[in-house]
């Protein structure tokens, strides 16, 4: 190990003199409490390191040591269901062997060496195989099969492989390559974070990822592979959102950082993720879900490493084979930990002293989603989603990260403060969001659900764009100068708002409504619509209308549970017999 | 031996810079001795090879280049600690002002503190009846949280902080209770407002005051709060004591920190603000909370002045970003004479959902809730519409809903500085106040709970009498 000596410390930003053979993103331990940092700046014999934790009591004269690594993640077996820091520590290892508060230079292994998993062989002696192919799996939680591959730039002939209860360490087959040199394959694996995992080829995503929530699924679906992005100034529940995308969509490994935010809201989803029910597999979410959690009060350096550490973990399950889905709440605070270092580099700032690479960087990271072919000889197909909270200041979308976000990502879900203080949630703005995967998604919906559904979604769109041009009018000049009809406009449009978009992610029920389901409601709002629009033709009235028992039910709709589904026929029927019955 | 530097070659602002340093830790403990012999304390605020620069805590005033002597004390700045400390008023630095002897330390602990390992933490959902409808009905407090006043100057805030401090209980329980003040840069006025208010109601045995006043030096704010709450830590994990800390003004802590930042001409962020607000106020802010398997908790609630009653301004947006929420006070409610003036709508707890329902408050709650946010910006909505059409304009239910609106304010919002309501009579006037509005408008509420709790019996005329009994 190379030594070198502190020459300047600010902040978490020290600089060191004398580190031999040092590259950029070496991870070296600082001063003699062995602090974990990360070179960002060589300059002749002086080193600029990033370094992860509290530097105060560090002074110049204390020894680095280099590692000669890059920063990279531990793959393997036993990810799933853990909880790390934005720097792959396990935090409940971190409290069993350092108390409820994390002191510094705190080191444990990211996967349990120890704990022995059942490697079931899939290949054989003698098989030919290339990287990325699956030579094994081992049963990592109760739904997910962890499947070991064969290690990036190794291929070769198989000359051993043994099935057995073994520790990520252990070696599990032997490969010999074309030179003849043998590879010993461990299931443990380590990855540099800041590179993307390889891949064979991109895909257009062709699949909606369903959330179960309706504004979302409806009307600005993302897809398997696809990106997104939720910006609103707070309070306008974009966690709430998060929370329950992670809990409830369709996704087979969710990887949930919380980067920047709040203790509490890590403690909520630790707390009740393993009580809460997958509805796809019938176990609880936790068995499915990896955290990242770097609560704003924990160093800034490492919530800027966070998202990548975050992001290569589920490149990884993608590699699988799986549909992955990565939250990352908050990006802005992300954006705001780069911004900060970079102050200290005393580099020259872009907007709002952000620097001026924090474009690249976004548009970098949300382009390691996609839908991919993954490497191996069996060509399996794999997806990676991503949807990133921002915090725009003041809530005000002109400022540097929203813009370089909405640059990058194909959804924009806008939400609005006006909305949630009517507790309309999610607060998500029908008029300013959008999805560009809606036309690409259509094949599957007529699949799916048929033709009729994006007719009944085209139909709601343009009620609630007709609503907000019409309550401009009746802001103007009173709601007397409408036509009946167009006051039925707004009624349908008021019911389409509060009977369809508007859903209680605290309610057992209404938490989650399958497309179907989804697409049941819309078509009930729709029906009556339709049909009333017959009958005011013949006098009827509004208020005659709505006081008419059906309403009541369509209004109660969204608690109908999924097993229950066969009412909404009765519903409808209803919703005509009823109707038609006013003109008598 | 501490070695004694005479070498400061720079004096800028609160900043001082020292050369020719050996072995100078980061954040390392200054104490610098002016001519005079006065002795003022600094921090370490950046250290190279032979330079460090010092923050002076005190203000720079007669600090001369020449004959000046500065000692780095080899620690991080301390706090000393034993129970003794409740009852006790201590200045912005943490020495007693009231009089009272040096406290006798049972342990020292660094003011910086260290953060909570979030696996180690446990969910607040204890409801704290803070007697106050506004705040329990709709943006419920619970132990463990940081509910933030956002007010504006001229607002009573002051009042409503200590309201809630005097009024603050978790139902069924008697507890250890301590309440943990910083003052920073407000006026005697203010601080002599809660220490007397204190002293009248008795809390000031179950107290402790950091106070920084507004004629003191601004960069001593830097370490207030801290001080607090390494107190406030000590008190609640240390000694199980359920600590509510109360933190007044964080704009004025806001404003030091950018006076440090200008002087280290460091590249600004919004407003002049430093790019690192956000982790700097965080480290405050995260320190509330509630620790598995320890019995004590940290409330916390920051009071902030909102220049020009601007919410979207740096501090109260980073802040909201931060906490758990906000409680909004409005100068238009101030002016109809309601007190306290909260304006519900854009006030939030996000917390509430875990505090209330069966068991913790009732089993209504959360429907009345939603119930009664609903109708209120509904009802307002149609008030704006009243104002540019004229009432003519309005259909008979936004009349309703209108009247429902004002009523909310008058007798739901509004109440006495002595009044302490319980969760009951605050849900029970919420109940009396959907009476305006027709049954079928009720969406939010479950029809069981209409059937149990809507009153029948009272009629539009007698109504008001209903809810002024509460």
């Amino acid at each position: 190990m190379e030594t070198a000596k502190i020459t300047k410390v600010a902040g978490p930003v020290v600089v060191a003199k004398g580190l031999k053979n040092a590259k950029m993103y070496d991870v070296v331990k600082v001063s003699n409490r062995k602090l974990i940092g990360e070179i960002i700046e060589l300059n002749k014999d002086l080193a600029t390191i990033q370094v992860y934790e509290e530097t105060s009591g560090v002074g110049p004269g204390e020894p680095v040591f280099s590692t000669d690594m890059p920063l990279s993640v531990e793959l393997g077996p036993g990810l799933i269901s853990s909880i790390y820091d934005g720097i792959q520590r396990p935090l409940d290892v971190l409290k069993a062997s350092s108390g409820e508060f994390i002191t510094r230079g705190a080191e444990a292994d990211a996967i349990d060496r120890k704990k022995k998993w059942d490697f079931e062989p899939i290949l054989k002696k003698g098989d030919k195989v290339i990287s990325g192919d699956i030579i094994g799996t081992v049963q990592e939680s109760s739904i997910v099969k962890h499947k070991i591959m064969v290690p990036y730039r190794i291929q070769g002939e198989i000359k051993e492989i043994y099935k057995d209860k073994f520790t990520v360490t252990d070696t599990i087959a032997l490969i010999e390559d074309q030179e003849g040199s043998i590879h010993e394959i461990k299931m443990l694996q380590k990855w540099p974070v800041r590179g993307s995992r390889p891949y064979k080829k991109k895909l257009p995503p062709i699949e909606p990822l369903i959330t179960g929530q309706r504004v979302i699924d409806t009307f600005f679906p993302v897809t398997k592979g696809g990106t997104a992005c939720i910006p609103g100034p707070f309070g306008s529940g974009k966690t709430v959102v998060q929370h329950q995308i992670s809990k409830w969509c369709d996704a087979e490994i969710i990887l949930f950082i919380g980067c920047g935010e709040r203790g509490n809201e890590m403690t909520d989803v630790l707390l009740e993720f393993p009580e809460l029910i997958d509805p796809n597999s019938g176990k609880p979410l936790m068995e499915r879900t990896i955290l990242i959690a770097n609560t704003s009060n924990m160093p800034v350096a490492a919530r800027e490493a966070s998202v990548y550490t975050g992001i290569t973990i589920a490149e990884y399950y993608r590699d699988m084979g799986y549909n992955v889905a990565l939250i990352a709440d908050s990006t802005s605070r992300w954006a705001e930990a780069m911004r900060e270092i970079s102050g200290r580099l005393e580099e020259m700032p872009g907007e709002e002293g952000f620097p001026a690479y924090l474009g690249t960087r976004i548009a970098s990271f949300y382009e390691r989603s996609g839908r991919v072919k993954c490497l191996g000889s069996d060509d399996r197909e794999a997806t990676l989603s991503i949807v990133g909270a921002v915090s725009p200041p003041g809530g005000d979308l002109s400022e540097p990260v929203t813009q370089n976000t909405l640059r990058t990502v194909q959804v924009f879900w806008s939400l609005q403060d006006k909305l949630a203080y009517k507790r309309h949630f999610p607060a998500i703005d029908w008029l300013t969001s959008y999805s560009l995967y809606l036309s690409g998604l259509s094949e599957y919906y007529k699949k799916e659900i048929g033709e009729e559904y994006i007719e009944t979604r085209d139909k709601s769109m343009a009620l609630l764009q007709e609503e907000a041009e019409l309550e401009e009018i009746v802001r103007l000049v009173g709601i007397d100068a409408l036509s009946t009809h167009e006051k039925l406009i707004l009624e349908t449009a008021r019911s389409i708002r509060e009977d369809f978009l508007l859903q209680n992610a605290f309610d057992v029920t209404d938490s989650y409504s399958s497309i179907k389901k989804q697409f049941l409601i819309l078509r009930l709002i729709i029906m009556f619509h339709e049909n009333a629009e017959k009958v005011i033709k013949n006098g009827v009235t509004i208020e005659k209308l709505y006081a008419l028992p059906v309403k009541a039910k369509i209004i109660r709709a969204k608690l109908i549970e999924e097993k229950n589904l066969k009412i909404f026929s009765e519903i409808e029927k209803e919703i005509v017999s009823q109707i038609s019955s006013t003109t008598d | 031996m501490i070695k004694e530097y005479l070498t400061i070659s720079e004096v800028s602002g609160p900043l001082i810079i020292v050369e020719k340093t050996i072995d100078v830790k980061y954040q390392e403990l200054v104490e610098i001795e002016l001519s005079s012999g006065e002795i003022r304390r600094g921090q370490v605020l950046e250290i190279t090879e032979d330079k460090a620069v010092v923050q002076v805590f005190e203000g720079t005033t007669g600090i001369n280049i020449s004959n000046t002597k500065i000692r780095f004390l080899g620690k991080v700045i301390e706090l000393p600690l034993s129970m003794d400390v409740l009852g006790r008023i201590f200045d912005g630095s943490g020495r007693p002002i009231d009089d009272g002897p040096q406290i006798i330390a049972e342990k020292k602990l660094d003011i910086n503190g260290n953060p909570l390992n979030p696996y180690a933490r446990d969910y607040p959902n204890d409801f704290i009846q803070t007697g106050i409808s506004s705040i329990d009905v709709l943006n419920t407090l619970v132990r463990g949280q940081k509910l933030p006043i956002f007010s504006g100057s001229g607002l009573p805030h002051a009042r409503l902080a200590s309201q809630i401090a005097r009024q603050a209980k978790v139902l069924g329980k008697e507890e250890k209770f301590a309440v943990v003040f910083a003052a920073m840069g407000i006026t005697f006025e203010e601080a002599n407002f809660f220490i007397s208010d204190f002293r009248r109601t008795g809390a000031i045995e179950k107290s402790v005051m950091f106070v920084n006043l507004a004629d003191n030096p601004a960069v001593e704010r830097i370490i207030t709060p801290r001080m607090a709450l390494t107190c406030a830590e000590y008190l609640a994990f240390e000694k199980d004591m359920h600590v509510l800390v109360i933190l007044t003004d964080m704009t004025n802590y806001c404003e030091a920190l950018r006076e440090v930042s200008a002087a280290r001409k460091e590249v600004p962020g919004r407003r002049g603000y430093p790019g690192y607000l956000y982790t700097d106020l965080a480290t405050l802010y995260e320190r509330a909370g509630r620790i598995k398997d320890k019995k004590g908790s940290i409330t916390m609630i920051p009071i902030l002045t909102m220049p020009e009653d601007d919410k979207t301004h740096p501090i109260p947006d980073l802040t909201g970003y931060i906490t758990e929420g906000q409680i909004i006070l409005s100068r238009e409610l101030h002016h109809k004479g309601i007190y306290p003036p909260i304006n519900v709508l854009p006030s939030l707890s996000r917390l509430k959902d875990k505090g209330i329902g069966l068991n913790k408050t009732r089993e209504d709650h959360a429907n009345v809730m939603n119930q009664l946010f609903a109708s209120y910006a509904r009802g307002k909505e149609a008030k704006e519409l009243a104002v540019i059409l004229g009432d003519a304009a309005l259909t008979e239910i936004d009349k309703k809903y209108v009247k429902l609106s004002d009523e909310f304010e008058e007798y739901f919002v509004k109440q006495g500085e002595d009044e302490n309501r319980t969760i009951e009579e605050s849900l029970n006037i919420g109940w009396n106040l959907l009476t305006i509005i027709p049954k079928v408008e009720l969406k939010r509420i479950k029809d069981e709970f209409i059937e149990k709790y809507l009153p029948t019996d009272i009629t539009t005329e007698d109504k008001d009498i209903n809810v002024v009994k509460g």
